[in-house]
């Protein structure tokens, strides 16, 4: 457990790398919240093929170094319908309103400077912080 | 050409929130939980995702990309209230379960049906949000 932030230092790198070699590659902002929105809402357009092959890849990798690779990881979701459901439909209606998510605005916004992006980083991570300390209160724990 | 550089980069980006922990829900949330026991990975991700791209967005000046027409214009400067409303549900709804638009995709596989609850709910609410967007927009207007 001590090393944890090394391991986030590394994951941090290859995840760098990754919108890196999609910005370089395809000229594209790797935003996960745009990537799947796009598909969703249809402005994905002509990219929607790439779209596709970036999720498919997203959800496949991981999946395969848990089953198959020693690197397993479990989630510790909430089982809550409840929070499930508002937390996802909150995270999802956020993202596209805010256009962006922690890999939009955070890691390819904050890397190039954009206020937006430091502003919407700023601000998601206070809600963030604001809803765990109410959840703490409420519910004496996580 | 642009298909393989989509799944190299799909699967890098996978891989790096799968290594890094951040999806596991208790290290974001425990991120999020300054008052409990903080728990700091995810600032070591995001800086080191950071500086990856920090080079990235310097090699775009005067080039163009090597599978596409153009790079994405500059960034944006205006704080929309759209801007400011996502923000505070989207970290409303991070905080509540501890799972953002990547982690929730790359765990899919091994995250069990709070993964796919979470996932479906998610794409709901982006689905939606073309109407909320509109609404807001018609509020700001007649404002």
């Amino acid at each position: 457990m001590e090393v944890s932030w090394l391991w986030g230092l590394f994951g941090g790198l290859i995840i760098g790398t990754a919108a890196s070699i999609l910005l370089l590659g395809n000229g594209r902002i790797m935003g996960a919240s745009g990537i799947l929105g796009g598909l969703l809402d249809g402005t994905a357009r002509r990219g929607w093929a790439e779209a596709v092959a970036f999720v498919a890849a997203l959800i496949a990798v991981p999946a395969l170094f848990h089953y198959l690779g020693t690197a397993r990881v479990e989630t510790h979701a909430t089982a809550s319908p409840v929070l499930l459901i508002a937390g996802g439909l909150a995270v999802g209606l956020g993202t596209r309103l805010a256009n962006g998510c922690t890999s939009g605005h955070g890691v390819c916004g904050i890397s190039r400077l954009s206020i937006r992006g430091i502003i919407a980083t700023l601000i998601y991570i206070g809600a963030g912080v604001a809803t765990v300390a109410g959840l703490r209160a409420l519910m004496g724990g996580l | 050409m642009r298909l393989f550089i989509a799944i190299v980069a799909g699967g890098l980006f996978g891989l790096g929130l799968h290594l890094s922990g951040m999806t596991d829900t208790n290290r974001v949330q425990g991120f999020l939980d300054i008052f409990g026991a903080w728990d700091p990975t995810l600032a070591f991700v995001m800086g080191g995702a950071i500086v990856p791209m920090a080079v990235a967005w310097r090699l775009t000046l005067g080039r163009k990309p090597l599978a596409g027409s153009m790079f994405p214009p500059r960034p944006s400067t205006e704080i929309t209230r759209r801007l400011v409303i996502g923000s505070v549900l989207f970290g409303i709804g991070w905080g509540l379960v501890g799972l953002c638009p990547g982690p929730a995709m790359a765990s899919l596989g091994y995250g069990g049906i709070p993964g796919v609850v979470f996932l479906v709910a998610m794409m709901v609410g982006m689905a939606a949000a073309p109407r909320v967007s509109q609404i807001l927009d018609r509020r700001t207007a007649s404002a």
